[in-house]
């Protein structure tokens, strides 16, 4: 009985860190999927399925994580869910996306217009870039990770991380001068 | 130059801002996780008085079977949530009853298949 006990206890102990991890991490994990697929519907699929995911690992998880953070981890399980997603319905991610942070940013009245196109102008240049450079961006500035946790989350170094991150910002630059025509 | 750097890196933080999950997800979510480690529980308890008759039989019976059972009932109701959601879905793009009938059985087969992916 005394192992039952243990076994109990543990369960519960396990079960309150992974309502902890879900509790902080799901604006994340929802910001992530939304980005990637470009839709709010699917964006629940998706984030309702990491998690679920994310239980059936998370003890193997939690020990092999060693006291690191584990968002990445989860950042990792939602990026494999999007890419059979997109495998499975032979698609890429919609766009444009235009209902996500440019309209809940808070914005003054003036500038308004001419941050929302320009806002616009950038989230569809971000649909442009490659894959890897896509979602490097989106974790990087929608979830605010740090190129370590990047990183981990796409199975790459940090200096790799680093390059990748500076040339995304670089070639979403140029996509969104093009955008803008010869005279900006 | 870095100051256009910046300048971009700042417009780019205002366009890729965080997004807020729908607070229906989020009651959702923990409905569904809530549920699934309740069975757990519920189970892991059953097993225990079940299996103190004979604790031979707890690696070779009770445990395959708790296991199993945790996770059709979990399974079972997450399938009908899911479906339950597209409702208004299938209702909009239906020609007609029949239509409704044939698309909310395909999703309930797509969900099935779907959760089993997940929680099995």
């Amino acid at each position: 009985m005394a192992s039952s006990e243990h076994t109990r206890e543990h369960k519960a102990r396990l079960d309150d860190a992974f309502s902890a991890l879900y509790k902080a991490h799901l604006r994340d994990v929802y910001s992530y999927s939304y980005y990637r697929v470009g839709n709010h519907h699917d964006a629940e699929d998706l984030t309702e399925q990491t998690f679920l995911q994310a239980y059936r690992h998370f003890e193997r998880a939690q020990r092999e994580s060693e006291g690191r953070p584990l968002r990445p981890w989860l950042i990792r399980i939602a990026h494999n869910l999007a890419a059979n997603y997109y495998r499975d319905r032979s698609r890429k991610p919609q766009t444009p996306i235009d209902d996500a942070g440019v309209l809940s940013a808070p914005h003054t009245t003036e500038d308004l217009v001419e941050d929302r196109d320009d806002l616009k102008r950038i989230l569809a240049g971000v649909q442009q870039l490659p894959d890897d450079r896509r979602e490097a961006l989106i974790m990087r500035f929608a979830l605010g990770m740090d190129n370590r946790e990047i990183a981990r989350a796409l199975g790459r170094t940090d200096g790799a991380t680093k390059v990748l991150i500076h040339r995304a910002i670089r070639q979403l630059e140029e996509i969104v001068k093009q955008d803008e025509g010869p005279d900006a | 130059m870095s100051e256009q750097f910046a300048e971009f890196e700042n417009l780019l933080r205002k366009a890729l801002a965080p997004v807020e999950p729908p607070a229906e997800l989020e009651a959702r979510l923990e409905l569904n996780l809530a549920s699934i480690v309740d069975l757990a529980t519920e189970e892991l308890e059953a097993w225990e008085l079940s299996s103190m008759g004979d604790p031979r039989n707890w690696t070779r019976i009770a445990r395959p079977v708790a296991a199993v059972t945790i996770g059709s009932a979990a399974a079972v109701g997450l399938v009908l949530v899911r479906t339950q959601r597209k409702r208004h879905k299938r209702r909009n793009e239906a020609a007609g009853a029949v239509d409704l009938a044939g698309r909310t059985l395909r999703d309930l087969a797509r969900e099935a298949r779907r959760v089993a992916d997940d929680v099995f």
